[in-house]
């Protein structure tokens, strides 16, 4: 199967003062059709950076997007608009994100309004069948986003998201702002959306139940830089980078049974303005030796397991 | 008996806006023994925070209206106290530490003396005593004492919740309210910061009450649980209870709708539908139009809440007809 999405050696780099914060330090990663890439780290680690680079809300400073075979890592304007009809963005935040001063079906309607292919009468149309998909009652096509709670404020960002009937969105922590239960809820919208219409999704999260339940691949991600990548399932059982260790046992297990050791990390994410060569999680990394400050690249010791460290080898045996 | 902390017994609060009258606590009864955790678990809306908020007396009234209720610290009532008593046990004598630490702290003064000033405030120490208590605490919480001249905008999130902590425990509370003390953190960060409650808390015995809606962090921390739902305590055990039998509806819909690590299904089980709305609260019982189980009597009259098994209660009508 050749893949929907393609990111080849992507960066952003934001000038700061005199000195370049690298938020996004040469990822690579490919995306086929109908699947998802979870992608996890700590605040600041450049998870939302990295989507929104990808999704050109964000001009890259190197490296390449190939989405469905096209380059589209530098579209021209008319090429933009068709790259926003195949790649959309759930937000974060669905407080934020809605615009306060329009109705729930003008915010729904409005990509198909600038689209400009469909009639008023069948964007009407369109903008009921979309509510009616999330599960929005039309009763609340002329509320406003301020009457609504988050779960519904919400599927109106999912709604608005598939209006243009995209194949690839990115969630960018889709439910961090809900309750466990509206969450759950959320999650199955998602799922249930992606076997009807085979949506890729990159989800971006920093809660690790959320993304093994939901990710075919996940991606660990330390200050710009990938440290790990594997299947779902294959990253939870046998984590090789000891970030991924700590990160997955530092998770709260809602078993009172639950011995685990915790591995408490020393220190906080060090700072991504022109850091140093050499591996990035050294600072509070319980394994250092002197060849971590070499740079690090990944390796594949297993099928399909991606890991950054070159002790990997040791500390795993 | 002695070792009771606090007891709150059927308070209720409304929160009265020009409009309508939000029913925000209806009847809690709850006691706080001495060292435990209680965990406080529930939705946004729950009233997990108004409880935290009237034990510390900082709900503003209005729009808050305490209109019954009793809550015995130390065999005073609270709500009889003068605003001057009060001042003696707020920060004294109960602690609080607040949900998000970039607001907690006041910007524009050194972090060293917002501790410095808890300190001095209820104890007769000399300024420059109270200085070196607060660098001590700040050394508690892991955060060098070189660091005392610096503002809270030079540290990152993890640090400034332990800044929070450090002020909380300055005066040795006896009671401390915790008040989702790790939802703005990383997880890494959240684990570390939730150690170090936990040594401080064996090292001086302090109460906690844990409010959290996170199961996870519960299993890790509490001894005791309370679970609320629409401002009524539903269920109520120690943490194993909990977690072995959770037996209101609720409460187990509440771990069903947990992701599972390690488990692949497809789908989770969610709760349909939404917390009632506070300014119109049903008669019956409150979860009535969520609940799988719901019969027509409990849409009638609200449940009681009893004890299924020493030490474990649970508001709901069909436990009742089981026991």
């Amino acid at each position: 199967m050749s893949a929907l999405l393609e990111v080849r050696n992507l960066k952003k780099y934001f000038k700061t003062g005199g000195a370049w914060l690298h938020a996004v330090d040469g990822i690579n990663f490919t995306l086929n059709e109908g699947k998802t890439l979870g992608v996890v780290g700590e605040s600041g680690c450049g998870k939302t950076t990295l989507g929104r680079v990808i999704l050109h809300l964000l001009e890259p400073t190197d490296g390449q997007v190939i989405f469905d075979g096209k380059d589209w890592t530098n579209p021209k304007k008319t090429e933009l608009a068709k790259m926003r009809e195949e790649m959309q963005i759930i937000f974060q935040d669905p407080y934020a994100s809605l615009n306060p001063r329009m109705s729930v079906s003008e915010i729904i309607m409005e990509p198909l309004i600038l689209q400009g292919k469909l009639s008023k009468a069948q964007i009407r149309e369109e903008t009921v069948r979309l509510m009616d998909t999330v599960g929005l009652a039309v009763r609340f096509g002329n509320a406003y986003p301020h009457e609504l709670d988050g779960g519904r404020r919400q599927r109106i960002g999912v709604a608005r998201a598939l209006a243009l009937n995209p194949k690839f969105i990115v969630c960018d922590e889709p439910v961090s702002a809900l309750d466990v239960s509206i969450q759950a809820q959320i999650i199955n919208l998602l799922l249930d959306l992606q076997e009807e219409y085979g949506l890729a999704y990159m989800f971006v999260t920093h809660d690790l139940s959320v993304v093994n339940y939901i990710s075919d691949d996940i991606m660990v991600m330390y200050l710009g830089q990938a440290v790990e990548k594997a299947p779902a399932e294959e990253l939870f059982d046998r984590p090789l980078h000891p970030y991924t260790k700590a990160l997955l046992s530092a998770i709260p297990i809602p078993d009172i049974h639950n011995q685990t050791k915790r591995i408490i990390m020393q220190g906080e994410i060090t700072s991504p303005i022109n850091p140093k060569p050499g591996c990035r999680f050294m600072d509070r990394c319980q394994y250092i030796s002197p060849e971590c400050a070499n740079p690090q690249t990944l390796e594949e010791p297993s099928p399909n397991h991606f890991v950054a460290c070159c002790r990997s080898n040791i500390i795993n045996t | 008996m002695t070792d009771i902390l606090l007891e709150i017994s059927d308070l209720v609060i409304e929160y009265h806006t020009d409009d309508a009258v939000i029913h925000a606590l209806n009847g809690i009864n709850l006691t706080i023994k001495q060292g435990e955790t209680i965990g406080l678990v529930g939705e946004t809306g729950a009233g997990k925070t108004t409880i935290a908020r009237s034990i510390m007396r900082i709900l503003q009234t209005p729009p808050a209206k305490f209109c019954s209720g009793k809550i015995v610290f130390q065999d005073q009532d609270i709500m009889a106290l003068s605003e001057k008593e009060m001042r003696k046990i707020r920060g004294n004598k109960i602690a609080m530490i607040f949900q998000d630490p970039m607001t907690a702290l006041n910007p524009v003064h050194r972090i060293g003396d917002q501790i410095t000033e808890a300190v001095g405030l209820h104890n007769h120490v000399s300024r420059a005593e109270a200085q070196i208590r607060a660098g001590k605490m700040l050394e508690m919480v892991g955060i060098p004492a070189s660091r005392f001249k610096e503002y809270p905008h030079q540290f990152s999130g993890g640090m400034k919740q332990r800044v929070v902590i450090a002020m909380a425990l300055a005066c040795n509370p006896i009671l401390l309210l915790a008040d989702e003390p790790t939802t703005a953190l990383d997880v890494t960060i959240q684990a570390q910061v939730l150690e170090m409650m936990r040594e401080l808390k064996e090292r001086l015995g302090t109460s906690v009450v844990m409010i959290t809606h996170d199961l996870g962090i519960v299993a890790q921390t509490c001894n005791s649980v309370a679970v609320i739902y629409a401002g009524e305590i539903v269920e109520y055990g120690t943490a194993e209870h909990i977690f072995d039998y959770p037996s209101h509806p609720y409460t187990i819909g509440l771990f069903n709708s947990l992701p599972k690590l390690g488990s692949r299904e497809r789908r989770l089980k969610p709760i349909k539908g939404l917390m009632p709305d506070p300014t119109n609260l049903p008669t019956g019982c409150k979860f009535y139009d969520r609940c799988p189980d719901a019969t027509k009597a409990c849409s009638l009259c609200s449940p009681d809440i009893i004890e299924i098994s020493p030490g474990h209660s649970v508001k709901c009508i069909m436990r009742e007809v089981s026991s």
